[in-house]
């Protein structure tokens, strides 16, 4: 683009650019009724053949749910979510595994492919009989959840002979019960919060991943996360059990339809990680955001935390939110192992309406254990984005250190950025360090790219990119790239 | 006055604002109205050294006999109704205006430098049951006008000192305001300072915090008028189980403001520090100029300090900056001077000192300089 054309009409431009991940798809669907009640959970359950102590502490979970009320100090604004007129379990129907590509329903063919799944693991992910395993060695391993359960899950032959259980958590239950039952809901309990216990009493798939000792997982595990249906709520739940000595990286993805209603996703994710064990999540977060105006986008209310249990062991979690109506997640550390380390690195964007209130917590249990937060935040349009994060030193984290550094930018007028720190220190030798900033993008920048010829939203884009930059090279490689992307299209039509 | 509770409520920890001060203890005393003390001369060697004009407060009632009145033309008529919706979130300003009885009430004249002039609160419950007095004074400077504000509050037995202090700053005034907060060490001390600048007006801040059982020193600046500067800087040093709480917002409403503000907390024994504060930038103010720093040093492994600067900004071309530290006296720097002789109780109160000297070296005032240095000494003294 010429440097002397003007920017775009900014309101043109949003509804051109917009979200690409907007399509439904027509697939056939089992639904439960709208409502949520004891049985349901006793429907979930029995859907998913369950054994009884599950259904027994998702009981407990909804009980713990009717006790608690919704969080109200997030600086996020909402109607009230009616959970009454959700359905709790949406299923795309069960068929027998077609032969070939040319046999499977078109339409979940082209979902993956508009989200952009390579076309080998597309087969996979269909459920083509004796498709993967074969060919070469592939670099991702993918699961996919599509509105409530996990459709499929790719090379999982070349994970088992690692030793590495990579599976639907509907699976692992059946498949691994006493790995499950030894750590669902040991990070997170069920009565934990609001969503994580509506979660705990509903939830319907996620991903499970168990690294034995020792090994070191041969491949990204990447999961894709869909909302399809309408009138649902997404409640997946991940498991992820790094052993001693154990490492993994987890991807995570996702997309929802575009539509004027709003949709509620409440996942909750534990990790744990044991002596010296790694594990490294990241999130690409892309759910619907709502359109120009606010109407629609999903509401993603997500309870994700790591128990780094062993001896210097390390949980790094780095995000990039770039979707959702409103975005109210908080992935934490809790650093129990002497000398484990919890690094947190976000980059947070909204644009016209949305509101994110996201940020992490590092509570220091052991000695010499070390935390590193890195938060971006970029406002634009209408938005409110809003960093919180809680800094904990218990009495027994001698030599602890923290050090947390948050920025936020504003672009335009009509924003809101807000950091909330709470820093709590019960140890003279701990440290900790913070700092926080907010600017608007530097006139002189701007200036200095304009006059080596940028457009003004390639100018804007660059320097949006730079000030990420501190976050965006702890993601795997692929997700960087889709991740610069994205960047780019959130913020479309904010400059003008 | 515990049905006046009842009533009006003390703030709970559920209030997001009162999260880390626990006012139970408060309403476990139940304190009465303190009673008056006749013989206020007796007093005269509670006094803190401070030259030049003095309104002495004892048991929250005027006391002549102790009193260098200041010049006619600064004594105004005391207001005790202020802006309902200004105490809106300091419910415990609210508790004052519904208590209060007197206080002080001063009005500087355009143009005119009412030099140096102190308020001292004396608090006297020595044989009787916990008492409480809730202090309202008023202070207004009229465009140009100059002053410093020395305030103290000390006493003797189990109190509960509660004051508000307004203060409205008229376009190019400026107000120097020292507090030193040296309150028997079983009493409580909360206090609630409103200011409101208006355009180039100037408010600088000292708070020192010694004294009490559990104190909260609360300050609510709001920078109305274009070019306002606010300077906040406050110290607290705490000992055995006190508990200090510092809380600030700062409220940009015009364009073109700065504000400033310092916070060191010195946490020895089992004390636990407080610090929350807010920076607010509204959409109108523009070219905002704000920032905070807030240091911290754990002396004993008991000690806790929390900490919440809070940034809310709408506007898009400022510069807000907050920063925290928390952590104990550098070792190194101990090891150095012991290196060179100097005991090691020398040393750490050495370091302490220099610690809080930044903070201290911007009070200009001589008068309340001398009063805190000897207060902190004071302090460090019965430390050891």
């Amino acid at each position: 683009m010429s440097a002397f054309v003007e920017p775009r009409d900014p309101i043109q431009a949003a509804t051109e650019g917009g979200y690409k991940w907007g399509f439904e798809t027509a697939i056939e669907m089992e639904i439960a009724p709208k409502g949520l009640s004891e049985d349901t959970i006793r429907l979930i359950s029995a859907k998913k053949e369950e054994p009884e102590w599950l259904l027994a502490w998702r009981l407990k979970a909804f009980a713990a749910w009717r006790e608690t009320s919704e969080p109200d100090w997030a600086k996020v604004k909402h109607p009230p979510i009616d959970y009454q007129a959700l359905h709790y379990y949406a299923a795309p129907k069960r068929k027998p595994g077609p032969k070939s590509l040319a046999e499977v329903d078109p339409e979940l063919l082209a979902t993956y492919e508009k989200l952009g799944i390579p076309l080998r693991e597309r087969a996979i992910l269909a459920g083509v009989e004796g498709a993967g395993e074969a060919e070469t060695r592939p670099d991702v391993a993918i699961d996919a959840v599509f509105d409530s359960v996990s459709v499929a899950t790719t090379f999982r032959e070349t994970l088992a002979k690692a030793g590495v259980i990579f599976c639907p958590i509907s699976e692992a239950v059946r498949e691994h019960p006493d790995l499950v039952r030894k750590y669902l809901g040991s990070v997170v309990p069920q009565g934990d919060n609001f969503f994580a216990a509506l979660n705990s009493a509903v939830f319907t798939d996620g991903s499970f991943v168990f690294v034995p000792k020792g090994v070191r997982c041969p491949m990204e595990l990447s999961t894709y996360f869909r909302i399809n249906a309408r009138n649902t709520g997404q409640f997946e739940r991940t498991l992820i059990i790094a052993e001693a000595g154990a490492s993994v990286s987890y991807l995570e993805g996702c997309t929802a339809p575009q539509r004027d209603e709003n949709q509620l996703h409440a996942a909750v994710v534990e990790l744990i990680a044991l002596d010296d064990a790694r594990i490294k999540y990241s999130t690409v977060q892309n759910w619907y955001p709502g359109d120009a105006e606010g109407r629609g986008g999903i509401y993603n209310f997500v309870t994700k935390r790591g128990a780094c249990r062993g001896a210097r062991s390390k949980i790094s979690w780095t995000q990039v939110e770039t979707g959702s109506a409103i975005t109210w997640k908080y992935p934490s550390c809790i650093l129990q192992g002497e000398g484990s380390v919890g690094e947190f690195y976000s980059v947070a964007v909204t644009n016209h309406h949305q509101q994110a209130d996201t940020g992490t917590k590092m509570i220091h249990l052991g000695a010499n254990t070390k935390s590193t937060i890195i938060a971006k935040g970029i406002s634009a349009g209408r938005s409110n984005n809003t960093y919180r994060g809680l800094v904990r030193m218990m009495p027994r984290a001698h030599g602890a250190r923290n050090f947390t550094q948050c920025d936020s930018l504003l672009i335009g007028d009509r924003c809101g950025a807000h950091t909330v720190p709470y820093i709590e220190s019960r140890n003279p030798s701990a440290r900790v360090e913070h700092e926080a900033t907010t600017s608007k993008i530097a006139d002189d920048q701007l200036f200095y790219c304009r006059a080596r010829g940028l457009s003004q939203e390639d100018a804007v884009n660059l320097i949006v990119n730079g000030f990420c930059k501190d976050v965006l090279k702890e993601l795997p490689m692929e997700f960087a790239v889709e991740a610069q992307k994205l960047l780019a299209v959130s913020l479309e039509g904010s400059v003008g | 006055m515990s049905a006046a509770f009842a009533e009006t409520g003390l703030p709970s920890r559920k209030l997001e604002a009162w999260k880390y001060t626990d006012l139970r203890p408060l309403a476990a005393l139940a304190p009465a109205p303190a009673p008056e003390i006749v013989d206020t001369a007796a007093l005269a060697a509670d006094l803190p050294p401070l030259p030049g004009p003095r309104l002495v407060f004892v048991n929250g009632r005027r006391a002549a006999s102790l009193s260098v009145p200041p010049p006619a033309d600064m004594v105004a008529d005391l207001a005790t109704e202020g802006d309902p919706a200004r105490f809106a979130p300091a419910p415990l300003a609210a508790l004052n205006t519904q208590f209060a009885q007197d206080g002080a009430a001063i009005h500087v004249p355009a143009g005119h430098d009412a030099g140096t002039l102190a308020l001292v609160h004396l608090t006297i419950a020595e044989d009787a049951a916990p008492v409480f007095v809730h202090p309202r004074h008023r202070i207004a400077l009229a465009q140009g006008a100059t002053l410093t504000l020395i305030e103290y509050a000390g006493g003797r037995g189990v109190y509960w000192q509660n004051p508000v202090v307004e203060i409205v700053l008229a376009p190019g005034a400026t107000l120097r305001h020292v507090r030193i907060q040296a309150e028997d060490r079983e009493s409580f001390h909360t206090a609630t300072i409103f200011v409101d600048l208006l355009a180039g007006a100037r408010y600088d801040a000292f708070t020192l915090g010694l004294g009490a059982r559990l104190a909260r020193s609360e300050t609510h600046a709001r920078l109305g008028g274009a070019g306002a500067i606010a300077h906040l800087a406050a110290v607290q040093l705490l000992r055995g189980t006190q508990h200090g709480d510092i809380t600030s917002v700062v409220a940009h409403d015009a364009p073109g403001c700065a504000s400033r503000q310092t916070v060191k907390n010195v946490v020895d024994g089992h004390a636990r520090a407080v610090f929350q504060g807010r920076i607010e930038v509204a959409r109108a103010a523009q070219k905002t100029d704000g920032y905070q720093m807030s240091q911290a040093l754990l002396l004993s492994p008991d000690a806790e300090i929390d900490c919440k600067p809070e940034l809310e900004i709408f506007a898009d071309d400022v510069k807000c900056s907050h920063g925290a530290t928390i952590g104990a006296l550098d070792p190194e720097q101990l090891f150095y001077l012991r290196a060179r002789g100097i005991p090691e109780a020398a040393a750490r109160a050495m370091l302490v000192r220099a610690f809080l000297a930044e903070a201290i070296e911007a009070v200009s005032d001589d008068a309340a300089r001398t009063l805190l240095v000897r207060a902190i000494d004071a302090w460090w003294e019965g430390a050891r």
